[in-house]
């Protein structure tokens, strides 16, 4: 297993795929909004499409008012995102099928927590408008205002509940 | 509006070629391990911090010399509009959930990509969460839409030159920087 790389370098190396992605897209990277399409793609296929085109927070989310989340931006992105975390894992030995967690926690638990806290978060970032990647790091970098508000409410939280959470990862 | 067929393709594999890079560069780091990322806030790793600033410093630098030098028109990226409450609101819930999860949505599609089950749990439960805020919508709009203040960054916050802010961003993260490693030292020793 390969050591992980320096995270300055990393960073900037992010910073570049940022970069080119204003230069070539309009916009930032994003990873939230994507999430968004899934869920109005499931609405539409799963309870009706008027349904999901009536749900004005989703509505906007149906490319071109079609129940195919396969034309949008950030899903392609983030399936980009997928393919390119593979690849490098692969290339440094570190897939593996585990859950990972504290030492105290059994993968059972771990996962609840897990999806309890994609919950949480899910809905964080329908009111902040994005989320690490869309908001913190894209906004962050083009200086708005509401993306500051969210790195540091973000921060603040995590580390308030952190001394809380201290059974789940130490 | 319509688009030729063959223009959203090659959009599309954009942003699929600028994925791969990202997801590339996130699980280098060691971002994709849920660990790594809680670490951050028992002071025990610093990874977030180091490759959120850094990338955000580089991405800032970039775009704004590269505006001044002509060769990337920032007036056509778009900025995210702020709702000053709703988006405080949001980071909050965002930290607290984080801090659950242990992975945020970007990178816990590379855990999930690396076979690590807490990412798709992670996965499964932002879609659960975006359902859920739709489905109360009807309650939560009017705090949703509230504090609108468009397109409203520091410069404009602060009244100052946009280049000075730059500076000002950058160098509150050098010194930042400097301060974790110097924290990480005296922890090792």
């Amino acid at each position: 297993m390969t050591r992980h790389a320096d995270p300055y370098l990393a960073g900037v190396g992010i910073g570049g795929v940022l970069l080119a992605a204003y230069a070539l897209a309009g916009q930032g990277l994003g990873a939230s909004g994507a999430f968004s399409t899934v869920a109005a793609a499931l609405t539409a296929a799963v309870v009706s499409p008027a349904k999901a085109a009536a749900l004005p927070a989703l509505a906007p989310y149906l490319p071109d008012g079609l129940a195919s989340p396969l034309r949008d931006w950030l899903v392609w992105e983030l399936l980009g995102v997928a393919a390119g975390a593979f690849a490098s894992a692969w290339s440094a030995g570190r897939l593996a099928w585990t859950a990972e967690r504290g030492p105290r926690l059994t993968p059972g638990p771990r996962l609840a927590t897990a999806f309890a806290g994609g919950v949480v978060m899910g809905i964080g970032a329908k009111f902040a408008r994005g989320c690490t990647s869309g908001q913190a790091l894209s906004g962050g970098a083009l200086l708005s205002v509401g993306s500051w508000i969210f790195i540091v409410t973000a921060f603040a939280a995590a580390y308030a509940c952190a001394p809380l959470a201290r059974r789940l990862w130490l | 509006m319509s688009v030729a067929p063959d223009a959203v393709a090659a959009t599309l594999a954009t942003a699929f070629a600028i994925g791969c890079a990202f997801g590339w560069l996130l699980e280098r780091a060691g971002l994709g391990s849920a660990r790594v990322l809680v670490g951050q806030f028992y002071f025990a790793n610093l990874t977030v911090f180091k490759v959120l600033f850094s990338a955000l410093v580089t991405a800032m630098l970039g775009a704004f010399w590269l505006d001044r030098a002509g060769a990337l028109d920032l007036g056509a990226v778009y900025v995210p509009d702020t709702f000053a409450v709703p988006q405080a609101i949001g980071g909050l819930l965002f930290g607290g959930g984080l801090l659950l999860a242990g992975l945020c949505p970007g990178t816990s599609c590379v855990a999930a990509a690396t076979g690590r089950g807490d990412g798709l749990a992670v996965m499964a439960g932002l879609v659960a969460g975006v359902l859920a805020f739709n489905v109360a919508f009807d309650r939560l709009d009017q705090l949703y839409a509230s504090t609108p203040l468009g397109t409203f960054t520091l410069p404009d916050l602060l009244h100052l030159p946009t280049g000075l802010v730059v500076a000002l961003v950058a160098g509150m993260a050098v010194a930042m920087f400097v301060a974790a490693e110097h924290l990480m030292r005296s922890r090792q020793s």
